[in-house]
């Protein structure tokens, strides 16, 4: 006992049991390129064959750390390589095969999600990709636990403007085939610019084909934790104070993290990859990112200054974090995603919150645009339009931005939409209509920034 | 495998007898005691000793989850290492 203070002890057990700590997710990541096969029949035997035998103890060895060590563990789920990798071999393959044995293998062993029915096309197609994104729709809609992402510009190689066009009118039809399921379709596909190939967050989630053959990743989480020190600090400390703060706090969330990454990779015998620094929010009250900015000072999310408060936090969770990890990786930052934050939501719902406010928003977080519900009448051009925007600021600042929307087919700005879980609910928030069709017509490809030409 | 017990919540008679009686009976050794009140809260913690516990883990935690309910306070045991990892470099 000597070697603990009383007071730490009790931190960390109201960080576990008050303030929502756990760790969101450990994510196996697994490399399907030996399973590529020229018969479309037999590559998904491989396909599942090796994610049961790679994930089969997963979930009991992660569920018995979170037991033996009394850590909260949320999410079990696997990342594998961009299925249009596989599918440039069979080009007679019907791709949503490839998705219905993820789902299967997915369901097999137990995960919530399989991440990785992606395609990466920054620069261009390659065999398999354009009918991969042309089926992810379908894709969605005859699975459940299957993600997609696809990957659509980088700084280094400008955006595609061509799978931007696609991306719109994909995002849109995976809406549309679930809108008997609250459009659910969308809420698991994202378009990225700058895509981390270890992200083990969904439904961003794949496996890079510079990854080894298999690994572990973990995606801390804890803004309750965070919010809960701040709300601890006079409301007329310096700013500095605040950041401090919010460092050390992070210092320790990613220890928890680390310490389960250790352990699993231990266990399963398999490396460790990456730990994702990151604030991830739930619906669960005072699980809140926008509940943090709002502690240090805001009235309510949406206002002025909330983009100078997210870039503080954004900037010291890395900090904290960074320190506690052996390899970083990942989104790692703050996420702001709507209807999964009490805090964003109630600003949303206020009006105090709108997407493009958002939007300047993801210039100094991770992720972007993330699990925003819009009108169910948005043209598939302005979602386009929004995803190019949202490509421009990842590329131009070297980072990862992603846009995940959700059409609510049927229902207008103002009106509510719920997933349930921890997909959560919000409102559906107002799109600027005025057309950007002839600009996403023109197709072509954006050209990279000078920030590319660092050599 | 050491871990720290704590019990937290409104303080009543016997919370040290019957929390450390279930760690006989479960055979965890005890090997310190610190009890304090925080923010008008009783918090006891306990550092003990599971290598010799006689029970699966969750077998352990439901346990102390039925004991905590019956004595309406909050029980958690968590191993050291998260202790060691979060409070020191």
């Amino acid at each position: 006992m000597s070697m603990f203070k009383s007071g730490d002890i009790l931190e960390t057990i109201a960080m576990f049991t008050q303030e929502n700590l756990d760790v969101r997710t450990v994510t196996m990541g697994i490399s399907l390129l030996d399973c590529i096969d020229p018969d479309p029949r037999r590559a998904c035997e491989k396909v599942y064959s090796k994610i049961t035998a790679k994930a089969a103890r997963l979930v009991p060895v992660v569920e018995s750390i979170s037991a033996e060590y009394g850590i909260p563990i949320i999410n079990k789920r696997i990342s594998v390589t961009p299925i249009a990798m596989l599918l440039g071999a069979c080009p007679d393959a019907d791709p949503v095969d490839f998705a219905k044995a993820l789902d299967a293998a997915g369901k097999a062993v137990g995960v919530n999600f399989v991440g990785g029915y992606s395609a990466l096309v920054h620069k261009g197609f390659s065999a398999g990709d354009a009918r991969l994104i042309e089926s992810i729709p379908r894709a969605l809609a005859q699975t459940d636990i299957v993600c997609s992402s696809v990957n659509v510009g980088s700084t280094k190689s400008g955006l595609n403007m061509d799978a931007i066009r696609m991306m719109g009118r994909a995002v849109r039809a995976a809406a549309e085939q679930t809108a008997d399921r609250q459009c659910i379709g969308a809420a698991k596909l994202v378009v990225f610019c700058n895509a981390p190939e270890d992200n083990p967050f969904m439904a961003g989630a794949f496996h890079g084909p510079g990854e080894p053959d298999c690994e572990i990743h973990v995606g801390v989480s804890g803004p309750g934790a965070v919010r809960a020190a701040l709300a601890k600090l006079p409301k007329d400390a310096p700013i500095d104070q605040v950041a401090e703060l919010v460092k050390r706090t992070a210092f320790k969330i990613t220890r928890v993290g680390q310490l389960v990454a250790n352990l699993a990779s231990q266990q399963l015998g398999v490396p460790a990859g990456i730990i994702d620094l990151s604030l991830a929010p739930t619906p669960a009250i005072g699980d809140s990112v926008a509940n943090i900015l709002e502690e240090m000072g805001l009235e309510q999310c949406g206002c002025c200054g909330t983009t100078a408060c997210l870039a503080l936090l954004n900037d010291a969770v890395k900090k904290g974090g960074v320190m506690a990890s052996n390899h970083v990786g990942g989104l790692s930052g703050a996420f702001i995603p709507v209807s999964e934050d009490a805090g964003m939501i109630a600003a949303a719902q206020s009006g105090c919150l709108t997407l493009e406010k958002l939007e300047a928003m993801t210039a100094v977080c991770s992720v972007g645009i993330d699990m925003v519900i819009i009108p169910g009448d948005t043209a598939a051009e302005t979602i386009s339009g929004l995803i190019a925007d949202e490509a421009a600021i990842g590329m131009v600042n070297s980072k990862t931005t992603a846009v995940r929307v959700i059409p609510a087919i049927g229902r207008r700005a103002g009106e509510v939409l719920d997933f349930g879980g921890l997909l959560g609910y919000g409102p559906i928030m107002p799109v600027n209509t005025a057309s950007c069709k002839t600009f996403i017509d023109r197709g072509g490809r954006l050209p990279a920034p000078m920030q590319a030409l660092k050599n | 495998m050491k871990a720290f017990v704590t019990v937290i919540g409104h303080d009543t008679v016997g919370v040290i007898a019957r929390v450390s009686g279930l760690c006989s009976q479960l055979n965890i050794n005890v090997e310190d005691v610190t009890q304090s009140v925080l923010q008008g809260m009783f918090a006891m913690i306990m550092l003990v000793d599971l290598s010799a516990c006689n029970v699966p883990h969750d077998e352990m935690h439901k346990a102390f989850a039925r004991l905590a309910a019956e004595m309406d306070m909050q029980i958690n045991v968590t191993r050291q290492e998260v202790f060691d990892a979060m409070h020191t470099i």
